[in-house]
């Protein structure tokens, strides 16, 4: 729902990141890792950035989105297994006291830029 | 991917300046005419940064900071009003408020006599949540070291302001018997990241077809052990066990 926002701040990172030497380039791509419960829909942010994008170094660049799994541990039997529905509890031993190692990303890899 | 030759520039625009031959930063050439830069960044890291410097701020001036979480309609101004209403005097609380649009729920709180600062978030782009910056204005309007609770009544909605850290100590999520029990197996990531939930508007289970067990097990299936509190904000039943949690969250901030 927020996804403008997110739009907007990818393209002040990005921007940020271009080295000062290369100020006039065209970023051709933005490398990005989003995790399964980000609440961000890919398609939205697409059309955001796209949108957003317009006039800036990053005009026409595609947004790749690497989707990352909900990867959970049983702090109680140190299993590991993904997330594949709403049920937070340990698929070995049941229990519910886990800790979620991905699935909350929402980062920028890299960008590249066109030669 | 990232073939061809690694020129490997100076590293002055990458924040990580590690060694390693593939993320160790820097420039490479990759295939396709482009070259790559590393970056490595949270998109929300300006909003994580606030957010600290918000706790922080807090922590400073022993307030205890709560984060209201729901979806529209679900009773949190009602429980705050109520809550207000029944914590005991020596328990100094503020409020701050965050509506799409429209000052009601300020008026409706006003009653308590608590301070009560409402953030409309039309004038921030119609936003979806309450982010860590709101926050930073809307509690420099209140005068912290006098303040013992400050509760954040947060959009309604219940997917957005779980990805925003405002700089809390705990969260807690509303659900009331009118809405389907399955809401938390469908908002998993809003249940999981709150420290307790409430169940609002019992006094109606016997018009509804609601089945609180049910909604109950659905809340424990998603974060398993966390208190739920059920209660009805209207007849204030069921409200001691909601104001002894809160009351033992202030006491824990302020001994710390």
């Amino acid at each position: 729902m927020h996804e403008m926002g997110i739009a907007l701040q990818i393209i002040e990172i990005a921007t940020e990141s271009i080295p000062p030497d290369l100020k006039t380039v065209r970023v051709a791509r933005v490398n990005l890792k989003v995790g399964k419960l980000s609440a961000v829909v890919p398609e939205s942010l697409r059309f955001c950035f796209e949108v957003a994008s317009r006039e800036t170094a990053l005009e026409g660049a595609e947004l790749r989105i690497e989707e990352i799994p909900v990867v959970a541990r049983c702090r109680d039997c140190q299993a590991e297994w993904t997330i594949s529905e709403p049920a937070f509890a340990c698929e070995t031993c049941e229990s519910g006291n886990l800790e979620i190692l991905s699935g909350r990303e929402l980062d920028i890899e890299s960008i590249e830029i066109a030669e | 991917m990232m073939t061809g030759i690694d020129v490997r520039l100076p590293l002055f625009f990458s924040p990580d300046t590690g060694g390693g031959d593939s993320d160790g930063g820097g420039m490479t050439i990759v295939k396709g005419g482009t070259r790559e830069i590393k970056v490595i960044r949270r998109v929300l890291d300006a909003n994580e940064e606030m957010a600290d410097a918000n706790r922080r701020r807090f922590a400073s001036s022993g307030v205890f900071v709560l984060n209201m979480m729901s979806s529209p309609g679900s009773g949190k101004t009602e429980i705050l009003v109520k809550t207000l209403g029944r914590l005991p005097d020596r328990i100094r609380s503020a409020v701050i408020v965050g509506d799409v649009a429209t000052t009601h729920d300020a008026d409706r709180l006003a009653v308590s006599g608590a301070p009560i600062v409402q953030v409309e978030t039309d004038q921030f782009g119609g936003d979806c949540h309450l982010a860590a910056h709101v926050i930073e204005r809307a509690a420099s309007g209140i005068d912290l070291e006098n303040v013992d609770l400050l509760i954040v009544e947060n959009i309604g909605n219940l997917v957005c302001p779980a990805e925003f850290d405002i700089g809390e100590d705990k969260r807690v999520v509303v659900l009331s018997v009118t809405e389907g029990e399955d809401k938390p197996v469908k908002y998993p990531q809003m249940f999981r990241l709150c420290d307790a939930a409430i169940l609002n508007k019992v006094d109606l289970l016997p018009y509804l077809e609601f089945d609180s067990g049910q909604a109950i097990d659905y809340i424990h299936q998603v974060h398993a052990g966390i208190p739920v509190f059920e209660l009805s904000a209207k007849t204030e039943e069921g409200f001691d066990g909601w104001i002894e949690w809160l009351e033992d969250c202030v006491h824990a901030k302020r001994d710390k």
